[in-house]
């Protein structure tokens, strides 16, 4: 499924923004929890710190520390939409490649979940380098005194998880959203299974990244008989990351990694500029 | 879009980044709105050294917003009575009240919001649009 650097574009148009697009509601309305290590280095940040959260989807992270001020960006207007409401912060609608803010500019960044949806191994180096040139670079002589970007990208290596990828599998994969209608009346049997879904999205927020509900969903669409009329199924493209190989990318891209980890089915990293 | 935004954005385009003239962009057309929020003293004290003073006037001027006065205010400008002799007795910062001066950067950059309008680049000339409070820097396919 690998896609050639010049198709990555017009690829990630189809098969990343405009799915958000048209799913921008009900995914918003399953993602409130923060993760607990983007949290923590949210909560870091001193008073009056100026941070991006590029790729800001529905603002979640905005809620976190109002003592600083961010600004996000989202390519999906939507979502945006959603987050505009987090004071004192603001967002933008700006491409991650493309981002409209002055370099070097900020104290620290973060980009959650939204790398792994470049189609291109360029485009995704290029992608953690916009968010490095956003920081502000180290004093001279000052180690540790550079603006922190923090990258989150979801794994390849989760055999725990539901979807059971581990190393050797498919890097470049198609995951399905499914969209449920919403029904005035529902039998009671229906009913039982849509509160099973709700609970399912619970449990997606308590860290199980960008996977969750989409695959008993996608169970469920797939049997013709038993699928609620007005279900739809979307398609995202996904990059999933081996074991360091966003270090990687954010060394190749001109940074230092502070600190990495795996975190639920993710991998993780802090960076700042050399 | 509050203006304290302007202060951190510049045109998306990669090649005016370079270029001096590309900041601060220049509201065009602007509706404006106030937006009222709680005034955050520690902050606005935090982001004195962030601001591009004469850029900001700039937009002020540009907005026929009333001016910023020339030079930057002082951490102790923004606390109300800080330049009389008491504060050397050690208030905390939660007995601290804004001055005149705090609330009124306040207003400007927290409160003041771009509405509906443009957001033109002096550099390149292209204008982004902003609709209902939001921005939008998406480039056109043959400027990305």
């Amino acid at each position: 499924m690998a896609v050639s650097e010049a198709a990555g574009l017009s690829y990630e148009e189809e098969h990343v923004h405009e799915v958000y697009e048209q799913i921008a509601s009900h995914f918003s309305s399953t993602r409130y929890k923060p993760w607990p290590i983007v949290e923590r280095f949210l909560k870091e940040q001193p008073n009056g710190a100026i941070g991006a959260d590029v790729g800001c989807g529905n603002g979640k992270y905005l809620a976190v520390n109002k003592e600083v001020f961010i600004v996000g960006s989202d390519r999906s207007t939507n979502l945006v939409k959603i987050a505009q409401h987090h004071k004192p912060h603001d967002v933008v609608v700006a491409d991650n490649l493309s981002l409209p803010h002055p370099p070097h500019s900020f104290d620290f960044a973060i980009s959650i979940a939204v790398v792994h949806h470049l189609s291109t191994p360029a485009r995704r180096m290029e992608a953690v380098k916009c968010i490095l040139d956003l920081l502000r670079p180290p004093q001279q002589g000052v180690s540790g005194s550079g603006g922190k970007a923090l990258i989150y990208v979801w794994a390849l290596e989760q055999k725990s998880s539901r979807r059971g990828w581990d190393e050797g599998s498919e890097q470049d994969v198609m995951v399905p959203w499914v969209m449920t209608a919403k029904k005035e009346k529902v039998p009671k049997k229906k009913k039982k299974q849509q509160k099973r879904r709700g609970e399912e999205g619970l449990a997606q927020e308590n860290g199980e990244a960008e996977k969750g509900s989409e695959d008993q969903k996608e169970e469920n669409s797939e049997a013709p008989e038993t699928k609620p009329e007005g279900d739809k199924t979307f398609l995202r493209y996904y990059h999933l990351y081996r074991k360091g190989e966003l270090e990687g990318d954010i060394e190749q891209a001109g940074g230092v990694i502070v600190e990495s980890g795996y975190e639920k089915d993710n991998w993780w990293a802090i960076a700042s500029l050399k | 879009m509050k203006l304290l935004t302007l202060n951190f954005l510049t045109c998306a385009i990669k090649t005016c980044k370079t270029n001096a003239s590309s900041f601060p962009l220049h509201p065009r057309d602007a509706e404006l709105e106030i937006q009222e929020a709680d005034v955050n003293l520690p902050f606005l004290k935090n982001i004195l050294p962030r601001l591009m003073w004469e850029e900001l006037r700039t937009i002020c001027k540009e907005l026929g917003l009333p001016d910023l006065p020339p030079t930057p205010p002082t951490p102790t400008d923004l606390i109300s009575g800080g330049n009389s002799t008491d504060t050397t007795e050690g208030r905390t910062q939660a007995e601290q009240e804004p001055s005149q001066t705090a609330k009124d950067l306040h207003r400007v950059l927290l409160e003041t919001c771009i509405q509906e309008g443009k957001l033109v680049c002096g550099c390149c000339g292209h204008e982004y649009a902003v609709k209902e409070g939001v921005a939008n820097f998406l480039l056109p396919g043959h400027l990305v």
